[in-house]
């Protein structure tokens, strides 16, 4: 029996979440008595090895190969599906990215297995694992259990703490026929510049109908320039054709769980909260007392949002030094 | 041009969820269909009218599902089938795929669209397997899809923006929002609707037994998130609640 990882990387460099789910692989791997596996998978990656070990690996598997530059569904399904077959773990854990997202379902058919998406908390007791998934966007939780005898679960970035720990960290190749694919990347099309992806974010600024104006979301890009944060938005901003459906917080939309996630001009609808409500801290802008926004916040300015922020950004700049 | 559409009928977003005895109750509650798979069904009518062909539409469900499957009819749909079996009671991802893609595999069809997710479970996790147990490929939260000879060219969101991507075709596509604006019936088409064949099927059907769906997950318990409590709200002089947040965020909070 083993717990088995698969380490998201992006052009070379790992990624947040690849961090967390190694670290939450480590503790229920301890907690089970059992051993760590991580599945390096790309072109150029066996570097990240190194990194990858300061999370907790016990054995860190590479497949490092051109035709694994692009993500692609069916390759990386064939080299994953293919670590599984030899390794047959108990659990498997990816991270719920785009990428996990896509790649977790495909190989859990492939292998018959049961899966448990986007979950924020996994426990181990009495020789079996239960998962804890938010369903209708977080307004309830469910407790699953898995029956195949491999399970896989992806992992809601930004829960799990990344946390630095030893482990052997044995590294070795792993060689797997990769199949053609038969979906071919044209072009990737980056947005949102420098800002932190908005579901791995740890501050989030959102602006919502009480800007009044698409040009409102100038502002709420100068206040996220002062945290260092996404942007995000209400649907009602995103309905006015303000903002894209990409920036877009709540049922609908993004779910997110930020440390800090400043609300402005957003009454708080039960679909936006649906998709905030499990940040660690919630600022409210707004210039409606009775907002429902207010009752989630930890903390609320009641006022023009116009006056608001300017103040704000200024004194906020002057703490971060951004 | 062939096109498959799945749908589920899921809760109102609008919706309180109410729990009792470790389940989310229906009580009241309004169904709809699922937000992401009216893109998927949306879709696959412009592409009937663009290339001609046949849309159908293909659920598991149970006799209320067929309220959300006339309603694709009235919106341009040209027939419907609905699995629905008693084995299917506590369908997870796996016996939705399973069943789907055993019903489809008689079917012909050259691209099959589903919502990308459902706004009950959240899973994402039809289509991928679907997709698999059919061996398409697929693209996933496609925002835009030009047809081309034997291939379609797709726009998929990913975090921190978007791939272009070639798929061959036929292939399996799921729906974000802005895939396109979606339609609502009009009078004639819901007229014509109610005679539009609806076809329900169970499991013997299809060949398959309740064994072949046995879901491989069980919801051992649901429960409310604890309730946020509201916080501080700050009331006086714009420079001094604004340097009073920025103290707590700092200081309490420890945030920033």
């Amino acid at each position: 029996m083993s717990i088995v990882v698969f380490a998201e990387q992006r052009e070379g460099a790992l990624r947040k979440i690849a961090t967390e789910v190694v670290s939450e692989g480590k503790r229920l791997a301890a907690a089970a008595g059992t051993t760590l596996k991580v599945l390096l998978a790309g072109s150029g990656v066996a570097g990240l090895a190194d990194e990858i070990k300061t999370f907790g690996a016990d054995e860190i598997a590479v497949v490092d190969n051109d035709a694994l530059k692009d993500y692609s569904t069916e390759t990386y399904a064939a080299v994953l599906a293919a670590y599984l077959q030899q390794e047959n773990p108990e659990l498997v854990l990816l991270g719920h990215s785009a990428i996990g997202k896509d790649l977790a379902p495909r190989v859990a058919a492939r292998l018959d297995a049961g899966l448990v998406p986007d979950c924020v908390k996994i426990d181990y007791a009495d020789g079996d694992f239960s998962f804890v998934h938010p369903v209708y966007a977080g307004k309830a939780l469910a407790t699953y259990k898995v029956k195949s005898a491999v399970k896989i679960a992806t992992l809601r970035p930004n829960v799990f703490a990344a946390a630095e720990q030893a482990g052997a960290g044995a590294v070795s190749d792993f060689a797997a026929d990769i199949p053609a694919s038969r979906t071919t990347l044209k072009e990737m099309v980056v947005s949102g510049g420098d800002r932190p992806e908005l579901t791995e974010a740890d501050v989030i600024c959102s602006g919502g109908r009480g800007l009044g104006k698409p040009e409102g979301f100038e502002i709420i890009e100068q206040l996220a320039d002062a945290l260092g944060a996404a942007v995000g938005s209400s649907r009602a901003a995103v309905d006015a054709g303000w903002r894209e459906h990409q920036y877009q917080v709540g049922q609908t939309g993004k779910v997110v769980s930020p440390n800090l996630y400043v609300a402005c001009g957003i009454s708080g609808a039960i679909q936006h909260l649906a998709g905030m409500g499990s940040s660690k801290c919630i600022v409210a802008v707004n210039k409606d007392p009775e907002a429902n926004i207010f009752n989630v916040a930890d903390f609320g300015i009641e006022g023009d949002l116009y006056k608001v922020l300017p103040e704000l950004i200024t004194k906020l700049k002057e703490v971060t030094g951004n | 041009m062939n096109i498959v559409a799945c749908i589920k009928q899921t809760f109102d977003t609008e919706a309180k969820i109410a729990v009792s005895g470790g389940q989310v109750s229906d009580q009241g509650v309004n169904l709809i269909l699922n937000p992401y798979d009216e893109y998927a069904v949306e879709e696959a009518i412009r592409l009937k009218e663009k290339n001609g062909g046949e849309v159908v539409v293909v659920s598991v469900g149970t006799d209320k599902t067929q309220e959300a499957l006339r309603y694709c009819l009235a919106m341009g749909a040209d027939r419907a089938v609905l699995v629905q079996d008693p084995a299917l009671g506590k369908a997870d991802s796996a016996s939705v795929s399973v069943t789907l893609g055993k019903l489809l595999a008689d079917m012909e069809y050259d691209v099959i669209l589903c919502g990308n997710q459902a706004v009950d479970d959240g899973a994402s996790a039809v289509p991928s397997r679907l997709a698999e147990k059919l061996d398409l490929p697929q693209a996933n939260v496609i925002t835009a899809l030009e047809i081309g000879d034997g291939s379609a060219t797709v726009r998929r969101e990913v975090d921190g923006g978007s791939e272009i991507l070639d798929v061959q075709l036929p292939a399996l596509f799921s729906a974000q929002k802005g895939l396109n604006e979606v339609r609502y019936p009009s009078l004639p088409g819901i007229m014509k609707a109610k005679r539009k064949e609806l076809k329900v099927v169970g499991l013997g059907d299809l060949g398959l037994s309740a064994d072949d769906v046995a879901p491989k997950t069980e919801i051992v318990n649901v429960e409310l998130p604890p309730a946020r409590q509201a916080g501080k709200v700050l009331k006086g002089e714009v420079a001094d609640v604004v340097a009073e947040l920025v103290t707590l965020l700092k200081n309490e909070a420890k945030v920033i």
